[in-house]
């Protein structure tokens, strides 16, 4: 990496991980253990504004992206921010970062909620030296070309809680946040549930909103003002542009989801279920959240099942909002749909016009630097992982040759959940999911409190309530290096350890901006 | 993918690669006249595995007695016993490897096998599709058939019979019985000649038409036990697909005292009558109901056909329920989530239990008596009915509904 700084300054944190002292030029504190960092100071506020600055008739479009970026006096070394609700049909993020490449602009630091492969061209804007590195979940090839070394700065990956928090407590500064929005009137009011590129809510890009220097609006779907509803507010909005497209629908959105086929994935989502079931976990009023796809919605469909026959009924159920919980709202098997993300059509649909689907922000589910947040309230919690190992410490950012590979989300915020399962296969291919030491730390194992896997239940010693349980049922419950040595058998033998140098290439932090892990360049 | 031919006795290649291949590899070996082994490797595990795959090839061919070669592995994180199955087919398609074999590590086998076992579900495991089988005893079916005939392409029976016995040794199927469907004789001989030394529990023979050919079966496995002393016992399950088979299905299930069950193709049999096949069965119920009766005359379990329409399981629950009426005592399984669907359809019902019980009880109470006479209530009960809740009940339990 060319000008990262290979004397940086590594310390052992409080998990065991090495990780470096400064990270872009910026002091940070290494992990000291769940729930022991306390912030200092204020958080982070713009400066204060004049109505005399802006148009009286509330009409602040301009002409095009182009102009707006200029207007923001977007110039060398600033950071550019995104939203990820376009998912991989946004086109507005690249545009912004391409603009700036044809203005001349240089060293920038782009701060995407996450990334998708359509933003995979910023290889080539980072090549020309537009923009300087990425702090945000980084895809496919922008992980491999973070992960060979070629980015300039380091990487920095946070969850959707710690996003908001690094936004908030001032640890990065936006100059100008780019808001791609499906719907949006003249003055900047925004929402996503409404136009052709509708996708759900905006929470992702409200605290850029609230807190950047300067706020642009790119919408498909001008309405005269007032846009209703507004999850951006327009009093936080500095330029409103008016294009023919911000993304491809076909892909910011699903026409519809389908739960896996897959019979071991699906044995394993019944096995969550049961488990839900036999602890008393599912009860009447109790929450839980469900992700997208996968085991992590599959069991929602056993689950259901299950209620109906308890006649139990949810208070609320988090998302990633999918047609599966739409119906389940429907049906009456819970009080409110708390969404953060939506997934299909009928998520959007229903958000759109159903009052029990609401719409959250990062800041109510998530956010870890306040006087707390949802998701810690939910009863269970369903993720998935790339490795676990037998502390039941998690990996989601790497596979096991240590490449990025995957972005946070809001697994680091869910593990504070009453009940978090990870739902997994022990194997993929020929590659151990249970291992004897993660490659790279995402999640503490002190939250993890269930693993479940196909061939059996581990749920960590430390949940002595959860082991009294679950005892004389029909559940498969072992100790995790039980099934850790079926997989190794099984595979043949321990996997090789990665390949790995001694330079970070990026950093994982917790839900409180402390350095959990690093990410090391890999070898050739 | 394709396999080539042997060419010239000195290159053989053997297994699968593509963008869709998971879980197998594809192999080629080059014979050489010096130069040791070289190994290429081409794999989407060779960050983890690498190392381990490229010893795994050189002491497979060591095993092989293959000591020049160069060998291409392109791998798509196939487990070592599907490595080592690709790499002795193609050395054995390079003309190489005569006589020797290339075992993988004995897996314990904690299913049991006994003559009047459940035998509800039967998982059909296609022979050369490896990724289904190392999770397919965790679905729990009664017993998983390691499949060479139908479902293997005609080029690819030479290497899946390797794959299948390799399967057989080293991938733990839980408490499932472990059956293969060897191909029609003559080649099903070559099948058995390489799988039987891994003791399968039961040989499904299929499209048989004659007792004969059981007999055929019967012997070829016995002079390969008795060679190899091996003693745990192998049964046969011929497989009835024609108007011939079912005229002659008393004759075949008393061919051997191996045969333990008849069971039934239900594709093959209405093609040779020349009718549709439906999902309600009226044109094989002739043929079903006559299976019944021989496999019951001769002692045996009747098995029913698979239901191939995996994504109708009220269909699948209706077809097994009617088929445990007629007597069957299971049926063949095509995909994982039919199994719980078939093991409900076959499960006596919690009255049908009670009943049973009670008449176990009201016989054990008049075994205690001294009486012959079994009585409940006012109702005298026959020595068939009280044998057959005996039955039901003993069942139950081993389904662990009762």
């Amino acid at each position: 990496m060319a000008d990262a700084g290979k004397t940086t300054k590594l310390v052992k944190n409080a998990v065991g991980r090495l990780v470096p002292t400064r990270v872009n030029g910026r002091e940070e504190v290494a992990f000291p253990g769940v729930d022991q960092y306390r912030p200092s100071g204020k958080k982070a506020s713009p400066a204060v504004r004049s109505n005399a600055d802006y148009p009286k008739n509330g009409d602040k479009r301009v002409p095009d992206l182009l102009t707006a970026l200029k207007k923001c006096g977007l110039a060398d070394g600033m950071t550019i921010s995104s939203h990820h609700h376009l998912r991989d049909g946004d086109r507005v993020a690249l545009e912004a970062l391409q603009l700036a490449a044809s203005l001349g602009v240089k060293d920038l630091r782009w701060f995407p909620s996450a990334s998708f492969p359509c933003h995979a061209p910023v290889i080539d804007l980072m090549e020309q030296g537009v923009v300087h590195h990425i702090e945000g979940s980084m895809n496919g090839p922008l992980g491999d070309y973070c992960s060979h070394g070629k980015m300039r700065g380091h990487g920095v990956l946070r969850s959707h809680g710690g996003r908001w928090q690094a936004i908030q407590d001032g640890e990065v500064h936006v100059d100008i946040a780019v808001i791609a929005a499906p719907t949006a009137d003249p003055s900047g009011n925004a929402n996503g549930v409404q136009g052709k590129s509708a996708c759900g809510g905006l929470g992702f890009a409200l605290a850029d909103s609230m807190y950047a220097d300067k706020v642009i609006v790119v919408t498909d779907n001008l309405v005269p003002f007032p846009c209703v509803p507004w999850q951006i507010q327009g009093n936080n909005v500095d330029y409103v542009v008016e294009a023919a497209s911000i993304g491809d629908p076909s892909k910011i959105v699903s026409g519809t989801t389908q739960i896996t086929r897959s019979p071991d994935r699906l044995k394993i989502a019944q096995m969550v279920a049961q488990f839900l079931k036999v602890t008393g976990i599912m009860r009447d009023g109790f929450s839980f959240q469900a992700g997208a796809g996968g085991i992590a919605l599959a069991f929602v469909d056993y689950l259901r099942g299950y209620m109906r026959e308890a006649g139990v009924k949810a208070r609320f159920v988090r998302g990633g909002s999918t047609k599966y919980l739409v119906e389940m709202l429907q049906e009456g098997l819970m009080d409110y749909i708390l969404d953060g993300q939506t997934f299909d059509l009928d998520g959007v649909r229903s958000m759109g016009t159903d009052a029990r689907h609401i719409m959250t922000s990062p800041f109510t589910s998530y956010n870890f630097h306040g006087k707390g947040n949802i998701a810690s309230q939910v009863d269970a919690v369903v993720l998935g992982a790339t490795e676990v190992d037998v502390n039941f410490n998690g990996n989601v950012v790497t596979h096991s040759d240590g490449r990025l590979l995957h972005g946070i989300g809001g697994w680091q915020n869910c593990l504070y959940a009453g009940c978090t399962i990870l739902a997994l296969p022990s194997f993929r291919d020929r590659i151990p999911v249970i291992v004897d030491e993660v490659t790279t730390m995402t999640g503490p194992g002190e939250l993890i409190d269930v693993v479940v896997t196909e061939r059996g239940i581990a749920i960590n010693p430390r949940r002595q309530d959860l082991l009294d349980a679950v005892k004389g049922s029909a559940l498969p419950v072992r100790p995790i290096e039980e099934i850790k040595d079926e997989v190794e058998k099984i595979c043949g033998g321990k996997p090789q350890k990665a390949r790995l140098t001694d330079e970070p290439v990026a950093v994982v932090k917790w839900v409180d901006g402390t350095v959990l892990d690093t990410i090391w360049r890999v070898e050739e | 993918m394709g396999t080539a031919e042997v060419v010239a006795g000195k290159c053989g290649e053997a297994g699968r690669m593509g963008k869709d291949v998971r879980s197998d590899c594809h192999v080629t070996v080059e014979l050489r006249s010096q130069g040791g082994v070289a190994v290429e490797l081409k794999s989407r595990v060779g960050a983890f595995y690498g190392d381990a795959i490229r010893a795994q090839v050189q002491s497979v061919l060591r095993d092989l007695g293959v000591a020049h070669a160069r060998v291409t592995v392109t791998d798509e994180g196939a487990l070592p016993f599907v490595i080592a199955a690709r790499v002795e087919a193609a050395v054995r398609r390079a003309g190489a490897g005569e006589g020797k074999k290339s075992l993988p590590e004995k897996a314990a086998h904690k299913g049991g096998t006994a003559q009047d076992r459940l035998r509800r579900s039967r998982l059909y495991l296609p022979g050369a599709e490896p990724k289904y089988f190392v999770n397919a005893g965790l679905h729990g079916p009664d017993a998983v058939i390691l499949d060479l005939e139908d479902s293997v392409h005609a080029s690819e029976k030479d290497t899946s019979r390797v794959l299948v016995r390799n399967a057989l040794r080293a991938v733990d199927f839980g408490a499932a019985e472990r059956m293969v469907r060897i191909n029609q004789l003559p080649m099903g001989v070559e099948d058995l000649e390489e799988v039987v030394p891994e003791q399968p529990d039961l040989i499904l023979i299929p499209k048989v038409e004659h007792a004969k050919q059981v007999i055929e079966v019967d012997q070829a496995i016995t002079q390969i036990a008795q060679r190899l002393g091996l003693t745990q016992p192998m049964w046969l399950m011929p497989i009835l697909e024609s108007a011939l088979g079912i005229e002659n299905a008393f004759a075949i299930a008393t061919a051997s005292d191996r045969v333990v069950a008849l069971t039934i193709g239900l594709e093959d049999y209405t093609a040779d009558l020349g009718v549709a096949k439906t999902k309600t069965g009226e044109e094989s119920l002739y043929a079903r109901l006559r299976l019944v009766n021989a496999a019951r005359g001769a002692g045996l379990q009747a098995i029913d056909s698979v239901f191939g329409d995996v994504g109708d399981m009220d269909g699948l629950a209706k077809w097994g329920e009617q088929a445990r009426a007629l007597g069957f005592e299971g049926m063949g399984c095509i995909h994982p989530m039919q199994i719980p669907v078939i093991h409900k359809a076959f499960a006596p019902t919690a009255t049908e239990i009670e009943k049973a019980l009670k008449i176990v009880a009201a016989f054990e109470e008049a075994q205690a008596k001294g009486t012959g006479v079994v009585s409940l209530g006012s109702k005298m009960i026959d020595a068939p009915v009280v044998h057959r809740a005996v039955k039901l009940v003993e069942r139950a339990r081993q389904m662990g509904i009762a």
